[in-house]
């Protein structure tokens, strides 16, 4: 029997908005309990958001990051594929960045750095997305097993490469060395005091442009070409895609593959865009962020946009809060985002059904 | 439960129920005398499944009273309604396939935290209810080892053990064989004995004759007509369900068979634990006729069509078919398939046919995506899409000729002339078709029967499976019958009837002939 429509706006912009409220809610609680004053708490929060330009320029860098492994994390989902390797993708993908800018900082000019870098940061997040891909698509073995296990195993090999391998002769830190300006991509600020505007000195860079465009592309090649067709029906019912002789194995491995890549790019942002290094950690857990990204973007590349803003926000305003009242710990500011991300991606349903039915029974009222 | 009499277990008045701008039921009224069977038939998208959910809590009618033997009630949830005496039986059951049967009866009436007690509890009770209600089913049984026809025995129990007094079947008997049917209707006679109301949702014009009591039809969200049946006939209640008169019989002129389309020689094949679930089927199939295979259900009918469309890689034997020759090294998919004129009904469209969460026009090309039809180089031609999904949607009169619609919210009837449209419209040499009208209406029905013929006398070669004796002798030029993976026999439709089909389905011919066989 037809099911009811409910409108459309509810789904997008309704229901997310009430599960951040909640979110407020219960985070406004916490701040009373350790007496401090709440509304004064989300001032800063807000002020330190976007109140000023490096705040603004912070949230949007930290966004950057988001919206790639949120992206990155929504694609798989389409397909059905829960993959929560996006930290180790991102991570394996930033060493990809930062070999290729070690590679040939001092011989080639920018323009060829940057897409040889592109390149490199997609190539070596698919690749380690690929050995799940594969191991799921053609051994049957379960992807989130295999994904979290593989963030674990790049996290180590990070470490054995920066320390054994990449690490600067004499130095105690595992870091590279420094790469050459021609390796650096243009910091926002920059590109845009270069056509006349002033904007405040912040990390955010043209890798964000970058995000933006891979939003476009992800968008037009889920809904608007045939492989995203197949993908959509692979995720959708797997029967009918056998059916419909769609081979679901080589869609599950090709869109690991444009999940691995698209994590990788947060190695264009911080490895290329802001610490011009290959260093430990950078990733910081923004992999993991990513699926609460798009869980509450409702893996679109629109909503995915506005939830890594709101995240970068959150990562932002949370510092600036934690600086102003200092009672409010660092700590506090993690249950602050702890409390988004559970009310917004675990308990994304809560209110989901009790909202819909209202908007299909609206002669009952 | 109440004080007041009522000669009605249930009655309704003045139901509506709207989703968005389409109206489900419009000013529903029905009482359904204690005691008896009711019928209430209505083609796809009438409104019956609709009504039956407001009865059973899933919906909440827009406005609208009922009342449950003479007393005015509020149900909100199936939990209320299950507290009022219904129980419903759904057409696709709601059992929890690797529990036995006893875990299934008591599943969210386990009455307290320890499992044991509410275990004895119900092995007791189920023993009296069986006994009352001629209900046998070995309660330790695991329900996916039983037969569809005993699975649904269990739904019963299931409601009864509830305390039902009113029993709601919807569409009981889709997935039963003849005899089960026959069995369940033993069934729901004794528990009208028992004094158990009993509401069943059918479109089968026999079995509200052969069963019910009283009969009330549905057209297009409203209720036209309430007739006892001993009053009323099978012509009458069609007509009153279409509005129009229609024929229950396929007009047909003689087939004129040519060459062979396609031909199968000792295919099998083994499920993942080793079973051979198809064993040495050989036939031909040519062109300008329609082949039936009539089977109960899965005697490998499904695995044959599977193994035809390339959704199943053969283990053994071989399909000529345009030049080709498929073994089990040169597999071909589903896609291959299709490349070589294969076209493909299946049985199932909700699970294989159509992805219900796509729009209509999505659906549409399920499986032709890759043709240059709907791709520019690099997006798919959406502009395209639509338009032919509006042509096909007109053609076939598919309600609500929506492309926008998603497919999950067409009826039956309105999903299987999407999937029928998508297939025939490819112009295939050869059609496969499985249960081209399960669960769906009549005036579908008769339309798609006739677009089969039409497409048997443009000289293709068509396969079909059904489990409807009727579909399968009405359009059928020859039909194949199915045991166990086999096919037992082959006999001329002109000469096939009810009973010889029936004993071919049983494999009883060949019991007989073969002395010393198998007992």
């Amino acid at each position: 029997m037809s099911q009811p429509k409910v409108p459309v706006w509810v789904n997008l912009a309704l229901i997310p908005f009430i599960n951040i409220t909640l979110a407020f809610l219960v985070s406004a609680l916490v701040i009373l309990a350790i007496g401090e004053n709440p509304i004064e708490a989300a001032g800063y929060l807000v002020y330190g958001a976007f109140g000023y330009e490096e705040g603004i320029g912070y949230t949007l860098y930290y966004a950057t990051n988001l919206i790639f492994t949120g992206l990155a994390v929504s694609i798989a989902f389409k397909a059905g594929i829960f993959n929560i390797g996006g930290e180790g993708q991102a991570y394996i993908g930033g060493l990809g960045v930062g070999l290729v800018c070690l590679a040939v900082d001092q011989t080639m000019p920018f323009y060829i750095i940057l897409p040889l870098a592109i390149i490199g940061g997609a190539v070596f997040g698919a690749a380690w997305a690929y050995i799940p891909a594969y191991l799921s698509a053609r051994r049957g073995s379960h992807v989130v097993i295999t994904t979290i296990m593989f963030n674990f195993i790049a996290s180590s090999l990070m470490v054995y490469l920066l320390v054994n391998w990449l690490k600067q002769e004499g130095r105690m830190s595992p870091n590279s060395r420094t790469f050459e300006e021609s390796a650096w991509l243009p910091y926002m600020h920059e590109m845009l005091a270069a056509i006349g505007i002033n904007f405040e000195q912040s990390p955010l860079n043209a890798s964000f442009l970058w995000a933006l465009i891979c939003c476009v592309l992800i968008w037009g090649l889920v809904w608007h070409t045939r492989w995203g067709y197949q993908l959509r029906t692979v995720g959708t019912s797997a029967t009918a895609a056998v059916y419909a002789g769609i081979d679901n194995g080589k869609v599950t491995i090709w869109v690991m593959l444009i999940s691995g890549a698209l994590a990788g790019f947060v190695g264009l942002n911080e490895i290329m865009g802001v610490h011009h290094s290959l260093l430990l950690n950078f990733t910081a857990g923004f992999g993991f962020a990513g699926i609460a990204v798009s869980l509450m973007g409702r893996n679109h590349p629109v909503g995915i946009i506005l939830a890594a803003i709101l995240f970068g926000a959150l990562y932002q305003g949370g510092s600036e809060l934690a600086f102003e009242i200092p009672s409010i710990t660092p700590e506090i500011v993690v249950v602050i985002q702890g409390l988004v991300i559970l009310f917004s991606g675990a308990l994304e349903h809560m209110c989901k059904d009790r909202v819909e039915a209202f908007f299909t029974r609206p002669s009952a009222a | 439960m109440n004080n007041k009499t009522s000669p009605y277990a249930i009655e309704l008045r003045d139901i509506s129920k709207s989703f968005g701008a389409v109206q489900a039921n419009k000013d529903i009224c029905l009482q359904v005398p204690a005691g008896t069977i009711h019928g209430i038939i209505g083609e796809n998208g009438a409104g019956k499944s609709t009504l039956m959910s407001i009865i059973y809590g899933f919906y909440e009618a827009d406005t609208g009273d009922i009342e449950v033997g003479g007393e005015l009630v509020n149900i909100r949830t199936s939990e209320d309604a299950i507290r009022f005496g219904i129980g419903m039986v759904h057409q696709h059951f709601m059992l929890v396939e690797n529990f036995t049967v006893l875990e299934n009866v008591i599943l969210g009436a386990e009455g307290g935290a320890m499992l044991q007690g509410g275990l004895d509890a119900a092995r007791t009770e189920l023993k009296r209810l069986e006994q009352e209600y001629n209900l046998d089913v070995d309660v330790d049984a695991v329900v996916e080892e039983l037969p569809v026809g005993l699975q649904q025995r269990v739904e019963i129990l299931k409601a009864l053990y509830r305390g039902a007094k009113i029993l709601i079947l919807d569409e009981p008997t889709g997935v039963l064989t003849p005899q089960e049917a026959d069995h369940l209707f033993r069934i729901l006679k004794s528990l009208k004995e028992q004094g158990v109301t009993v509401m069943i949702i059918t479109h089968k014009l026999r079995e509200i004759m052969a069963l019910t009591d009283n009969v009330s039809v549905m057209r297009q969200g409203k209720m036209v007509a309430h007739r006892a049946t001993a009053q009323t006939n099978k012509e009458e209640l069609a007509e009153l369900m279409v509005g129009k008169k229609v024929r229950l019989v396929v007009d047909k002129d003689e087939a004129n068979p040519t060459n062979v389309a396609l031909s199968a020689k000792n295919l099998s094949w083994f499920d993942e634990q080793g079973v051979k679930r198809l064993k040495d089927v050989s036939f031909e199939l040519k062109a300008g006729e329609i082949v039936g295979i009539a089977g109960v259900s899965g005697n490998g009918q499904s695995e044959l069509l599977n193994a035809l469309s390339g959704i199943t890689p053969l283990s053994e034997g071989e399909i000529h078919f345009n030049n080709e020759v498929i073994t089990p090294k040169n597999s071909k998919n589903a896609s291959q398939m299709r490349d070589l004129k294969m076209a493909h009904v299946p049985e199932d469209r909700h699970k294989m046919g159509l992805v219900t969460g796509f729009e209509a026009y999505e659906a549409a090309i399920l499986g032709y995506h890759n043709s240059t039809a709907y791709n520019g180089k690099i997006l798919l031609d959406r502009k395209a899409m639509l338009a032919e999904c509006n042509e096909r949607m007109e053609k076939w009169d598919v309600r609500p000729a929506d492309p926008f619609l998603k497919t999950a919210n067409f009826s039956g009837g309105n999903q299987q002339k999407i999937v029928i449209a998508r297939e025939v419209e490819q112009n295939p040499d050869v059609l496969l078709i499985g249960q081209p009208t399960r669960g769906v209406d009549i005036g579908a029905i008769e339309n798609i029967h006739e677009e089969i013929i039409k497409l048997r006398d443009a000289g293709k070669a068509i396969l079909l499976v059904s489990v409807e004796l009727d579909e399968i002798m009405a359009l059928s030029d020859r039909i194949l019958v199915m045991f166990d993976g086999a096919v037992v026999g082959e006999i001329d439709a002109k000469d096939a009837d009810e009973r010889t089909l029936g004993l071919m389905m049983a494999n009883a011919l060949n019991d007989d002939e073969k002395v010393g066989g198998q007992a």
